[in-house]
């Protein structure tokens, strides 16, 4: 049976069962995951797996539940049905209910590629076998992974969509006893991905780092490459443009003010380059390109109905499965690239020809590859806390010149992009997937004015 | 068919595929939550779901395929088999399984009160009722939830194992959020997230939670207009949850054995520790003794038996200071040439069973938190944890709490905001000079590990503390 078929099927069990004045909305997703995993440069783990997951949520007399099932027999979905109407009558008021997501069209869906659905464990072995490869003995770790989805919304409203997505993605690295280098791709098209050139562009890395010193704590100029630019466009998207987060003032974020650097322009786009998504929320709303900040200016946060609701405006489509207490976040956060010529392989640490373009500028600083375990320490400001990973470089005099040992950072991401913050946005938005779900985002090399570390290795 | 029947058929097609070993876990999970804000219900969920996982060696690569439908366990069997096949175009060195007896049993956690025959209209009041408190007693932001799972699993192994279990675990907490010029500040009960184990409902009647609305509120407010915690050295005490956390981090994921190998070197991180020097290498002092232990009772990381049939078995991993033990699993212990397991599990019947925390803790020391206050003449103490963020060797760590209190002269003081501390792994463990006897055993239901990634659910013993010479007041 077919997702929409599935989803039309609970909805007419929800009129059968719960009756005619119940609201209910229903997602069917079906996933296929498969992922190569790779460390001492062999395969050690290697999974894939088929689930379809029906979600129901339903609203009568003023009180809302929801479940899911991955059981998709004609009872189980009976059972999903009525233990979520029970569950609505018992549970206490919901004052807050936004309503059901109106009839409104859905974007046609992106193409998805056939050979990302058609990718085999030899498929991905063969991309596994060219990264280790292109390491030159080094040893590698990582993966290689392949992922579809089909997903089809409909509610007792009328709304209905129905959209799918591939996704494929490498992300190793390549180690030296001194330091890893890292390289990570995401796209939606397996083409995309070439073990070769990603194991080439670790190892360069890994061997550049070798005998790294030890840099003293302070504040110093950087240019962060697309893999930590990532990590901060996954915060400002969990914690700064989250509606709910602006609801409730825990968010920095203040549309119609200007808070970042005039370089600054943020996009929340499913369709721009190398990104994977949806074209509708959980909740069914369309959700179309959005610029939350443009030219340094906030224009917007992201909302689902509820947050919506409470801001007094109308929901703009990105609503999270579960996302009550989340709230709605961004899914395929970009930030976009500067101008200049298309990117090229350099020799040495630096991501790309992108990159190096921003280090000619900096007379004293540091070249940082990849943030890691980065935590929220003042949730309104969004001071991180994190430390640098996968190789950082002295950058003296517009050159890279020496290695430098991981330093741990505690940095307000808002103020690093503050106006005057940022000196440079490299021509190239590299796209990554997100470690956790199959967000994804597109993040240029930015070249800062300011970063605050606050400890080395040794604390 | 049934669930046994599923998951011999599967073991029985990797190995009429070509595997020289293969295993199936049939899983069956039901999870509720629920969370409410300022007095209203936010959401309610209830999830279930089912399914079958196959792993299968051929030669020494491993391969894993899951299906929901245990109908197609043969096929799913076959296609693990495959996947194995294809491991071997960059294969490693050999595989080998630690020995682990075979044979039948059954296991289940103990629950007085089964959570989910709890009425939702009481789980919701108890949130309704603790959150409209903690508002009316100052909070901004008035934030409380609880959390079920029951799972029932089904394993069996081409070596002959045939085990199930019944696993419930809940928890439940508050927070209240008071929201100033510029930042927020927050105050949990019991922990951020809550207080989990594997017990019925009467953990969380034991929380009583409603009882701590109006302090966890009213502490919130004050933080806004405390002083900042001090910048620099000082001697530290830290409560019971944090140091649970600071144990999670610093500990238990520094013993995996399969990030010692290496194994999750591109995304978990490795260790700083090194397998030679097992049993020769001092960790901390003398006072640090941390068990490997998932035969506590109601503890979150407790079980009968892993993942892969190795039954719970108690032991050290530092005995007075000394690194004496790892968390492992048969394929990691054969690599490194131990002899045990017992540490694997899977997130859900669709990830593959890996290296995890089970309950990782400390042994009571011979102090109360009232006299290591008493013997301290000036520090800061700690509670609750805020945020946390360690290097991938597990070495470099910072901490943020959501409350602190200076100590001046054996008495605790002012209360301090935003206190945070760091410090290097085995140099803070070797400062801890005094360890309380009161331990709890915190869970932790958020551990997140390996591609795809899983969450696992571990167990911290854990009391209060006192360390030297450490790092306070970092701010950026």
């Amino acid at each position: 049976m077919s997702e929409v078929d599935l989803a039309a099927q609970v909805l007419d069990l929800v009129r059968t069962l719960s009756g005619p004045g119940t609201q209910a909305e229903v997602l069917v997703e079906r996933r296929t995951l498969a992922l190569t995993r790779f460390a001492n440069s062999y395969i050690h783990q290697n999974v894939a797996d088929t689930t379809t997951t029906v979600r129901l949520r339903l609203h009568r007399d003023g009180r809302t539940a929801g479940g899911s099932t991955t059981l998709t027999v004609a009872d189980a979905l009976r059972d999903l049905v009525q233990r979520t109407a029970a569950a609505s009558r018992l549970c206490p008021p919901d004052p807050g209910w936004p309503g059901l997501a109106p009839p409104s069209p859905v974007d046609e869906p992106v193409a998805v590629d056939e050979d990302v659905i058609a990718a085999t464990p030899a498929d991905r072995a063969a991309r596994v076998r060219a990264f280790v490869d292109a390491c030159a003995g080094l040893p590698a770790a990582g993966y290689c992974r392949t992922a579809h989805g089909t997903s089809a919304f409909a509610n007792s409203a009328g709304q209905s969509a129905l959209g799918a997505t591939t996704q494929a993605s490498m992300d190793g690295v390549a180690r030296s006893t001194a330091a890893d280098g890292a390289a990570r791709l995401a796209g939606p098209r397996l083409s995309d991905v070439d073990g070769a050139v990603l194991g080439a562009r670790a190892a360069a890395k890994a061997l550049a780092g070798a005998e790294p010193i030890e840099l003293r704590p302070g504040r110093y100029e950087v240019v962060l490459e697309p893999l930590a630019v990532g990590d901060i466009l996954q915060s400002l998207a969990l914690y700064g443009f989250n509606g709910k987060a602006v609801n409730e003032h825990r968010s920095f974020v203040a549309p119609g003010e200007e808070q970042f650097d005039e370089s600054v322009t943020l996009v929340d786009d499913p369709t721009g380059p190398g990104q994977a998504g949806l074209l509708f929320d959980a909740e069914g709303t369309p959700r179309r390109p959005l610029t939350l900040v443009r030219a340094g200016v906030t224009e917007a946060v992201v909302h689902d109905r509820r947050t919506a609701a409470v801001a007094g405006t109308a929901s703009n489509g990105r609503a999270l499965l579960g996302g009550a207490s989340w709230g709605a976040v961004p899914q395929n956060l970009a930030l976009l690239p500067g101008h200049g010529a298309a990117p090229a392989e350099v020799p040495g640490p630096a991501a790309d020809s992108s990159v190096l373009d921003l280090v000619t500028g900096v007379r004293y600083g540091l070249l940082v590859s990849d943030h890691w375990y980065t935590r929220v320490l003042d949730p309104r400001p969004l001071v991180v806390t994190g430390l640098t990973r996968n190789g950082v470089w002295l950058i003296e005099h517009g050159e890279i010149t020496r290695p430098v040992r991981n330093l741990r950072f505690t940095q307000s991401y808002p103020q690093a992009l503050a106006p005057g913050g940022v000196l440079g946005v490299a021509a190239y938005s590299a796209p990554g997937a997100s470690h956790w779900d199959l967000a994804s985002y597109a993040a240029p090399a930015l070249r800062l004015a300011g970063w605050n570390f606050t400890g080395g290795v040794s604390g | 068919m049934s669930e046994f029947d599923a998951a011999t058929a599967a073991v029985e097609a990797a190995l009429a595929a070509g595997a020289r070993y293969a295993d199936a876990r049939v899983m069956y999970r039901r999870q509720e939550s629920m969370t409410a804000l300022n007095g209203e219900i936010e959401e309610l969920v209830q999830d279930e779901d089912a399914g079958l996982g196959v792993r299968a060696l051929v030669g020494s690569g491993w391969g894993f395929f899951a299906v929901p439908d245990l109908g197609s366990a043969r096929g799913a069997g076959e296609r693990a088999a495959a996947i194995a096949a294809a491991s071997a175009s960059v294969a490693g060195p050999a595989a080998d399984l630690v020995p682990v007896p075979a044979g039948s049993a059954t296991w289940a956690s103990e629950c007085l009160v089964d959570p989910l025959a709890v009425p939702l209209s009481d789980k919701g009041d108890l949130l309704v009722t603790a959150t409209a408190e903690a508002r009316r007693a100052g909070a901004d932001l008035a934030e409380g939830l609880y959390h079920i799972w029951d799972t029932r699993k089904w394993f069996v192994s081409s070596e002959g194992h045939r085990i199930e279990q019944h696993i419930r675990e809940c928890g439940a907490g508050i927070a209240a959020t008071a929201v100033g010029e510029g930042e927020t500040q927050r105050r949990s009960y019991p922990a951020f997230r809550g207080q989990y184990g594997t017990r019925g409902w009467e953990l969380v009647d034991e929380l009583d939670i409603g009882a701590h609305a109006t302090r966890v509120a009213e502490e919130a407010r004050a933080l806004l207009t405390a002083p900042q915690c001090p910048a620099g050295q000082t001697t530290l005490i830290l409560g019971s949850e944090q140091l649970a956390l600071q144990i999670h981090e610093s500990v238990g994921h520094a013993i995996e054995l399969d990030r010692i190998l290496g194994w999750e070197a591109a995304f978990a991180g490795t260790s700083w520790l090194e397998l030679d020097r097992l049993g020769r290498l001092t960790y901390g002092s003398e006072l640090m003794n941390i068990v490997i232990d998932p035969t506590i009772p109601g503890a979150l990381g407790s079980f009968g038996y892993d993942d892969e049939g190795t039954p719970a078995a108690r032991r050290y991993a530092v005995h007075n200071g000394q690194w004496v033990g790892v968390l492992s699993g048969r394929d990691s212990a054969a690599v490194a040439g131990l002899d045990y397991g017992g540490s694997v599990r899977s997130d859900g019947w669709a990830r593959l069973p890996m290296v995890r925390m089970t309950n990782v803790g400390l042994e009571p020391g011979p102090h109360t938190l009232d006299e290591i206050v008493a013997a301290t003449d000036d520090g800061v103490y700690m509670e609750n944890n805020r945020s946390w963020s360690i290097d991938d060797k597990r070495l470099n760590f910072q901490f943020g709490c959501e409350i602190g209190w200076e100590v001046k002269n054996g008495r605790l003081g002012r209360m301090l905001r935003n206190p945070t501390y760091t410090g290097i792994g085995p140099q803070f463990w070797r400062s801890m000079d005094m360890l309380s006897g009161e331990i709890v055993t915190w869970g932790t239901p958020n551990c997140g590990k390996g591609q795809p990634g899983q969450i696992g659910h571990t167990g911290h013993p854990s009391a209060p503390a006192r360390f030297t010479g450490v790092r306070v007041g970092v701010r950026g």
